[in-house]
């Protein structure tokens, strides 16, 4: 306990350090927290998001693959649907590739392009070191998601635009319907990402790790083919995938066809989801590497 | 307000699977003070400081940082706190800019980064890739991120770890200047040197225990300063002056070397140099050594390594707490 001892170090560390003492001076002395402004939860996580969008724009492979797949696989599946007896169920070619279109944007925007950014920032630590700050934990997840989030929102609208341009599908009938059903998957999924984060180990495995939800989504949640014209018990066990909620509200919102049972039926799977996403989160998410 | 910052009572930090590293230590820090957290890898210094920092939860015993509990009460304690953990976590690919301006986009009342930056030595570093910065560079990113809000309290785990020798100076003066206008530090070192330098107090740790504690001066004198020498052919250590009357505490023998130990080093050295003469004796490889904080160290060490195979404590040394193993299921 010797400040005045050394007094050439004291000089040289004053100097390098000269800011910290007028600061510092004045915010001790108008007590502990100080006059200094309180950083807000959407500051916050603005900051997150911004360098998490720059981070983003580095990773070509991700974002590549975040941006071309949605846009570019739909129109391929066209000739597939072409194909389809979709006598009697109400549906147009247009009507099966618009929702199917969103739900690549999902799965592939915004799902597997999360999983691969919450391991890395475990792997790294960011997450860890994060925690020692300001920010709370859903910040953290959140901030993260946003730009993903953001892109997925934005190609969403942008395919709607087209499908409804290009395949004739015109105006949804029940817009109310559509909305809420990218609302629904633009929180579950973010939320489901993070949850498959939980066992992947690296970015690598992350890769692997998607494989099962963008499966199980694509066969069974009626992207590739609609559970309108799957037997009615297969159907029935698909209802209750993530996706096919999402697909049911963005579908019948836009054909007008969907009931009020059916929509909330849809909104109430979807709903149960996100609040099953929160929990496995909140109880068993790791904010460092396994070591 | 108390004048405590830091408040540790009983602390004890279990791990999923049963391994206790910290076993019930308590230490408290006062406002302004610089107190450092001394050990080997594994003694606990990360854990401890873990809790502290409010990333875990105690599995036993109270922390008070700043009066409040850190895990619980984490809004009130960390906009007044800041913390340097132990390995980076910054994107490898943002720039030190924009890794800066990141936090402090998190941080109450962020000093502008530029300033920050440059009070580290990374002033024309700004436009640089995380993952091309060296290794005490990245060190330095991270100090100058804990620096960000001018906390009133400064965690730092191993903050000079991977720097050279400059580096560490620097830091070190930083640190001091950082101390010197009131800043609370908390840092966890294994080099010596570096709580000889800093720390007003200190505490060793040694497998999740507190093994000594005090000011640098105390905690050496806990410790005895030590004598050794060769006897030549034809003497025995029975030969020499009754040790308990020259104030040597404890000795040992092996082959010709004798070693002593003492408390009154003075007094043991002149007895053992006039009987030297007295009977014309030449102590070869004669060496006096003052208690140091090194040898406080070693000697805490070195008693970890005799006592390593899970024995129970053979002597009773300064170890000041029993060695049951609770919990280690």
């Amino acid at each position: 306990m010797n400040p005045t001892t050394d007094t050439n170090t004291g000089s040289t560390a004053t100097n390098m350090a000269g800011s910290t003492v007028t600061d510092t001076a004045g915010r001790h002395a108008s007590g502990p927290t100080g006059t200094a402004a309180l950083t807000t939860p959407a500051g916050r996580l603005l900051a997150l998001a911004r360098a998490e969008l720059t981070l983003l724009g580095r990773a070509k492979g991700t974002l590549f693959a975040a941006l071309f797949v949605p846009l570019v696989v739909p129109f391929t599946m066209k000739s597939a649907v072409k194909n389809m007896d979709l006598d009697g169920t109400g549906l147009s070619i247009g009507s099966v590739l618009l929702p199917s279109a969103v739900a690549f944007s999902l799965l592939f925007a915004v799902y597997s392009a999360l999983v691969s950014v919450y391991a890395a920032r475990r792997e790294e630590l960011v997450l860890k070191r994060l925690r020692t700050g300001e920010v709370r934990d859903v910040e953290i997840l959140a901030g993260a998601a946003l730009p993903s989030v953001a892109i997925g929102l934005v190609q969403s609208l942008v395919l709607m635009g087209m499908c409804a341009a290009l395949l004739d599908v015109g105006a949804p009938g029940a817009a109310h319907y559509v909305v809420l059903g990218l609302v629904l998957g633009l929180v579950m999924f973010p939320l489901l990402a993070a949850v498959t984060s939980i066992v992947s180990r690296s970015v690598e495995s992350a890769q692997v790790m998607v494989m099962p939800l963008l499966f199980a989504s694509m066969l069974g949640s009626g992207v590739v083919l609609p559970l309108e014209v799957m037997p009615d018990k297969l159907a029935s066990v698909c209802e209750l995938l993530p996706l096919s909620p999402v697909i049911a509200l963005i579908r019948g919102g836009w054909t007008g066809e969907l009931g009020a049972g059916e929509g909330l039926r849809a909104v109430l799977i979807a709903v149960a989801w996100i609040a099953l996403g929160v929990f496995a989160v909140k109880r068993w998410f790791r904010w460092e590497p396994r070591r | 307000m108390t004048d405590q910052v830091i408040d540790v009572t009983d602390l004890r930090r279990s791990y999923t699977g049963g391994f206790e590293a910290v076993r019930g230590t308590s230490f408290t820090v006062g406002r302004g003070e610089l107190f450092a957290l001394l050990g080997t890898n594994g003694a606990g210094k990360t854990s401890t400081l873990e809790v502290l920092e409010g990333l875990a939860r105690p599995t036993g015993g109270t922390v008070r940082v700043l009066g409040h509990d850190p895990y619980r009460e984490r809004a009130a304690v960390r906009p007044r706190i800041g913390v340097m953990l132990q390995e980076g976590g910054f994107p490898s690919e943002l720039t030190v800019d924009e890794t800066a301006r990141m936090w402090a986009g998190c941080t109450s009342g962020a000093r502008p980064v530029a300033d920050v930056l440059r009070s580290v030595g990374l002033g024309g570093r700004g436009g640089v890739r995380v993952k091309q910065l060296s290794g005490g560079e990245k060190r330095r990113l991270d100090l100058a991120m804990a620096l960000l809000g001018d906390p009133e309290v400064l965690f730092l785990d191993e903050p000079t770890t991977g720097l050279d020798a400059e580096g560490r100076r620097e830091t070190w003066d930083l640190v001091r200047a950082l101390r010197d206008q009131g800043t609370t530090v908390l840092l966890t070192t294994h080099y010596l040197e570096e709580a000889e330098q800093l720390a007003d107090r200190l505490a060793i740790l040694h497998e999740g225990r507190i093994a000594a504690t005090g000011d640098v001066a105390g905690v050496v004198a806990s410790q005895p300063s030590r004598i050794s020498f060769e006897l030549p052919d034809g003497y025995f250590p029975g030969d020499l002056p009754p040790l308990a009357k020259i104030g040597v505490t404890g000795h040992d023998v092996q082959g010709r070397t004798v070693r002593l130990r003492t408390t009154e080093l003075q007094r043991a050295a002149t007895a053992l140099l006039t009987w030297a003469q007295h009977t014309g004796v030449e102590l070869r490889g004669l060496d006096v050594r003052a208690a140091s904080l090194e040898e406080a160290f070693l000697q805490i060490a070195k008693e970890a390594t005799r006592n390593d195979p899970r024995a129970e404590p053979a002597r009773a040394g300064s170890r000041p707490v029993t060695n049951e193993k609770e919990s280690v299921r």
